[in-house]
């Protein structure tokens, strides 16, 4: 029998709905491949095999009882150590949540539940999600399946990690300036940073509220798809949630994997043409615009000239926001307390536990947020990053009067060398550049393997109007027709 | 010119309750000058009379109808507790007596 | 301390006060700001907690519409603009009482703006102005061990419950008032007291001050003639109307003596005690923290439609002042016996005993009458005094019946204050019914006719006045509980006379 974890999403559960293989199985298949190859990869922060196992025997025993099962049911999913998962830990990958275990489910992880959907563990990310390589970790960094001394993106490293070495067919991610995105890319899986608000945050620990966005990762588009349908719509505990159903992100799937773009125009974003980018990653793209163009889209150029000044807006927004965000982990309530000797004031204590708790990149953006919003500096850094977010979004509004969607590479570079970029905590920064403009704007992004550069995998990037999540994925699934498929080395 | 100097930094250290070594406080002071100085390209663009974006959802009046809803138990609520007595979160001394509301 | 300070009469002749005042209500909704957990008060601690309102990681405010609601009501009642466009926002500070470290308010766009409150003082109208009305969430609540008093200071530990975060909270902010002169603490607490039954009538709150649903701050500054106004200080604490007057006058005595000492005045946050009466120094404002304002990114603006907030206005309630002046209408009063009824807060309470069947007269005789009086003997509220106005209505109505006379009435009035239940209960269970026996009373008058001979022969001969020993007699062995009236009348039949 084929190992049952070379099997997208949609095949599994095929599998299970017709009895060919139980949940049980399928389980504990992806369960032994995590034993087997994740004390190398490091994705996963915790495996909960009881609970998974459970889980299985549930859907199984369902399916026995003839109750309906969902189009999801006894797929293995990894869930981004960032939302909240009822009685199970919750790091959010930094060490002042090293021991915290929620007392409530984030609605993603109730709607997995629901789904009928196994949840493997909980995947390593940087802490916070603040980072684009995942070694902010304070667990230690995660390796990219392709080269296990290269990084596998960030901040869900683990999530797209554990796609890439067959540990889970699905996993969810966040994405607040590209951590699905990014990540996908570096390690040729799919990442999907749906429209802000058609996902829900309850439950989600917050980075930047404005901008952090949960989404659906997978080997395949369609399998992107039928988790965002069973993940996304309207949530009453989020007052960002769109009161409007899941566009219709399946369907659209597999149409593009039709292989016809006709009528389709796509825009190339003038700002983002070879700057900064590496020569593998722009002649990867290049190809991938032909192969587009091949498939019938028109292909132009658009300029979108305040993109250059999406950086800078992101690094003032969002370390603002989650300087906020990050106040409430101070050892009161939940959490690390350091240093509560009887003798040290509340003071104290708190600071000792968050000098403690929080590691060097929360340190700086913390500190960072904290002096852009201080009164005095808040109308030259916060609040002009808001008008320069208010352009952005202008861009994108003209942008798509001209085309459907706009395609860029999702990254710079493909994956680098574990240490390469931590001393200089910018140059990290501009992995995220391209990705972090639909954060701004709230509109959706996925990032689809493209080809390879140097034997690494690249990503191509389609963003898309608010809303519009599919046709993304109609742009996404035709490219992913017609290149690949991409599959690193055996570990 | 730096754009932050270190006292700057103490002092936000200070305000973020992070209790910073003098060491690192000399690391974070480098590395936020380099920060601050690139996102202050934001300055260069000409944005006095464009409304500034706090929200990417275009929703207003989103209000919950006044209906109780189930809490946690005491148990639960405290499960995260560091420190806990008799039924209540415990903290150590307080300094600042001064409560805003 | 021991210097001597100066007289509040010289101080307001050389100084102008300038008050401002910052009251805080909690709502009474069902639910919390922020989520559904019930906003009751009592209960066990960390009970009514979710994690919203604890701030755990992850959780995230959905506002609540009542709440919003109420403000508004609130906005309009006072006068306000109601804002068509505004936000929430976040302002931080780290305390352990505020789960998040940082309190979900208002900053510079509040729901309602520029209004007025019209007051009395001394039977004078005020016009006090509003600069605005927001929202925000309250704190919980912290028990300080190990110290003396259960003060902070001292303390080696605090304990915290967080019920009471996230109840709704509304910020009623006056414009500064100045021009008061020394009637400036009488105006300061004019103002909490009618605010106070403002939101009453709106039932927006239960605003008892001792309870903490309602709240004051007061700014305070002294200017001397014709120059600027001063450095304020605002002072906290102020737990009662009362204290609202004192905490002003106390502030202003302090600041003249500092001032005519040639210091200046620090700009601080001071601490009213309710023992002294006096205020002491908080933190100073000039190293206070900077709050960081910026707008909540996880609730949306609330932009309230033009037809619900004039649906809103419709359905306002008569206000205070208008409805006051209805009832003296009504009850045909001077401005001076409506005064007095004000004063003595019995206006609510007469007007229910009206509602439950009493005329205005002997509703307003028992209330500011025998209930004031051991009101102020017992230092109650009168409301708290222990009997309702079904019970005085259900007195009076006794009374009327013939069945008690004022003084039993009284006598039964003491009893329903203890506690005894309704006042036809302890009519029967202490038999203090006027006696209406005919032959019962027959028997004590034809008894006091023969104890005293002279006299009876006096009133036969004609001086009827005499028939007044009789009477008293005949009430001395019935104990009262006869008519005297009717006991006159029974007397002069058996004596032959005519009344």
């Amino acid at each position: 029998m084929t190992d049952l974890t070379s099997f997208s999403a949609a095949e599994l559960a095929g599998l299970v709905a017709r009895g060919e293989s139980s949940a049980v199985e399928v389980t504990q298949a992806h369960l032994d491949r995590i034993s087997a190859v994740d004390d190398r990869v490091h994705a996963f922060l915790h495996v909960d095999t009881e609970g998974a196992l459970a889980a299985a025997r549930d859907v199984d025993s369902r399916r026995a009882a003839g109750e309906p099962l969902g189009p999801l049911a006894g797929v293995p999913v990894a869930v981004k150590d960032v939302l909240t998962t009822k009685g199970v830990p919750t790091t959010a990958g930094s060490k002042i949540l090293a021991d915290w275990r929620p007392p409530y489910d984030s609605t993603i992880v109730r709607r997995l539940r629901a789904a009928g959907t196994v949840m493997l563990g909980k995947t390593n990310m940087d802490e916070f999600a603040m980072g684009s390589s995942t070694e902010y970790s304070a667990f230690g960094p995660t390796h990219n399946p392709w080269d296990l001394s290269r990084i596998p993106g960030g901040s869900g490293g683990g999530s797209s990690a554990a796609l890439a070495a067959y540990e889970t067919p699905l996993s969810i991610g966040s994405d607040t300036g590209g951590s699905i995105r990014q990540p996908g890319a570096v390690t040729g899986t799919v990442g999907v940073k749906p429209t802000y608000g058609g996902t829900s945050r309850y439950g989600l620990v917050a980075f930047s509220s404005s901008l952090d966005t949960p989404g659906p990762c997978a080997r395949t588009v369609l399998d992107a798809a039928l988790l965002h349908e069973a993940i996304g719509g309207h949530d009453p505990l989020d007052s960002t949630s769109i009161p409007a159903p899941v566009p219709d992100v399946a369907a659209a799937a597999r149409l593009g994997a039709s292989g016809d773009l006709t009528g389709v125009r796509l825009g190339v974003v003038r700002e983002f043409a070879g700057e900064g980018a590496e020569p593998g990653v722009l002649a990867a793209f290049r190809a991938a615009v032909e192969t587009l163009t091949k498939l019938g889209a028109e292909v132009v150029e658009v300029s979108c000239p305040h993109f250059q000044y999406a950086l800078p807006a992101y690094y003032l927004i969002a370390p603002s926001e989650c300087s906020s965000n990050l106040a409430r982990f101070d050892g009161v309530r939940f959490g690390l307390r350091v240093g509560d000797d009887g003798v040290r004031s509340l003071e104290e204590v708190m600071s000792a536990t968050r000098e403690a708790g929080f590691g060097p990149e929360v340190k700086r953006r913390v500190m960072l947020g904290t002096y852009a919003l201080s009164s005095g500096y808040y109308d030259a850094y916060y609040g002009q990053a808001q008008k320069v977010r208010t352009l952005i979004s202008r861009d994108f509004t003209t942008a798509f009067e001209q085309v459907d969607a706009l395609i860029s590479p999702t990254t710079p570079f493909v994956a680098f060398p574990v240490g390469a970029r931590t001393a200089d905590p910018y140059q990290m920064y501009l992995a995220d550049l391209f990705t972090i403009p639909s954060n701004l704007y709230g509109g959706p992004g996925i990032s689809v393997p493209c080809g390879l550069a140097d034997g690494l995998p690249v990503g191509l990037q389609v963003m898309a109007p608010t809303m519009a999540d599919d046709r993304m994925y109609r742009v996404a699934a035709a490219l992913e027709s017609a290149v690949g498929p991409f599959t690193p080395p055996a570990l | 010119m730096a754009a932050i100097s270190r006292e700057e930094v103490a002092h936000l250290a200070r305000l973020s309750r992070l209790a910073v070594t003098e060491e690192e406080l000399a690391t974070l002071a480098g590395q936020l000058d380099v920060i601050l100085q690139a996102v202050a390209q934001v300055g260069e663009v000409t944005a006095a009379d464009i409304p500034p974006t706090s929200h990417s959802v275009p929703l207003t009046n989103v209000l919950r109808d006044d209906v109780v809803a189930s809490c946690l138990t005491p148990e639960e609520a405290l499960s995260g507790a560091p420190d806990a007595a008799e039924q209540r979160f415990r903290v150590p001394r307080i300094l600042d007596e001064d409560v805003a509301s | 301390m021991t210097t001597t300070l100066p007289a509040y009469d010289e101080v307001v002749a050389r100084y102008e006060p300038v008050i401002g005042l910052e009251t805080h209500v909690e709502l009474g909704t069902n639910t919390k700001m922020f989520c559904g957990c019930p906003t009751d008060f009592g209960g066990a601690p960390n009970t009514r907690v979710c994690p919203v309102c604890l701030g755990l990681p992850g959780s995230l405010p959905v506002a609540n519409r009542a709440a919003v609601e109420a403000t508004i009501r609130i906005g309009l009642a006072l006068n306000c603009s109601i804002a068509q466009w505004c936000r929430f926002a976040r302002k931080n500070y780290y305390y352990p009482d505020m789960p998040k470290n940082y309190q979900i308010s208002q900053y510079d766009e509040p729901l309602c703006v520029d209004g007025y409150l019209d007051v009395e003082v001394n039977g004078e109208p005020v016009r006090i102005s509003i600069e605005r009305v927001h929202m925000e969430e309250d704190t919980g609540k912290s028990l300080h061990v190990g110290g003396a008093t259960g003060r902070i200071h001292g303390a080696t530990e605090s304990l915290v419950d967080y019920n009471r975060a996230g109840i709704p909270l509304v910020e009623i902010v006056t414009k500064p008032i100045p021009g008061a002169g020394a009637m400036a603490p009488e105006v300061a607490r004019a103002y909490v007291t009618e605010l106070r039954d403002v939101l009453r009538s709106l039932g927006v709150s239960d605003v008892r001050m001792e309870e903490g649903s309602l709240r004051c701050d007061v700014n305070t500054s002294l200017n001397l003639p014709g120059e600027q106004w001063g450095t304020r200080t605002e002072t906290k604490n102020v737990n009662s109307l009362r204290s609202v007057e004192r905490a002003v006058r106390s502030e202003i005595i302090r600041q003249a003596s500092v001032l005519t000492a040639g210091s200046r005045i620090t700009q601080e946050t001071r601490h009213f005690h309710e023992d002294t009466g006096d205020t002491t120094s908080g933190r100073s404002k000039e190293t206070a923290t900077d709050y960081r304002y910026f707008p909540e990114p996880d609730l949306v603006p609330v932009a309230p439609d033009p037809t619900w907030v004039a649906e809103l206005k419709a359905a306002l309630p008569e206000l205070p002042r208008l409805h006051r002046r209805r009832l003296q209408q009504e009850w045909g009063l001077s401005d001076l016996d409506m005064q007095s009824i004000l004063n003595a807060g019995a206006v609510e309470l007469i007007e229910a005993t009206i509602a439950a069947g009493t005329t205005p007269t002997a509703a307003r005789k028992w209330w500011l009458g025998e209930l004031s009086r051991r009101a102020n003997e017992t230092g109650v509220e009168l409301a708290d005094i222990g009997a309702t106005p079904q019970q005085v209505a259900e007195l009076q109505g006794l009374v009327d019946a013939g069945k008690l006379t004022d003084k039993l009435a009284r006598t039964v009035l003491e009893h329903v204050v203890a506690g005894e239940g309704s006042p036809a209960k302890i009519m029967a269970d202490r038999k203090l019914e006027v006696v209406s026996d005919t032959g019962a009373l027959t028997a004590a008058v034809d008894e006091a006719i023969a104890a005293n001979p002279a006299i009876a022969d006096k009133v036969r001969g004609g001086k009827v006045a005499a028939a007044g020993a009789l009477v008293g007699a005949v009430m001395k062995t019935t104990r009262g509980q006869a008519d005297a009236k009717t006991v006159r009348e029974l007397i002069l039949e058996r004596l032959g006379v005519q009344g």
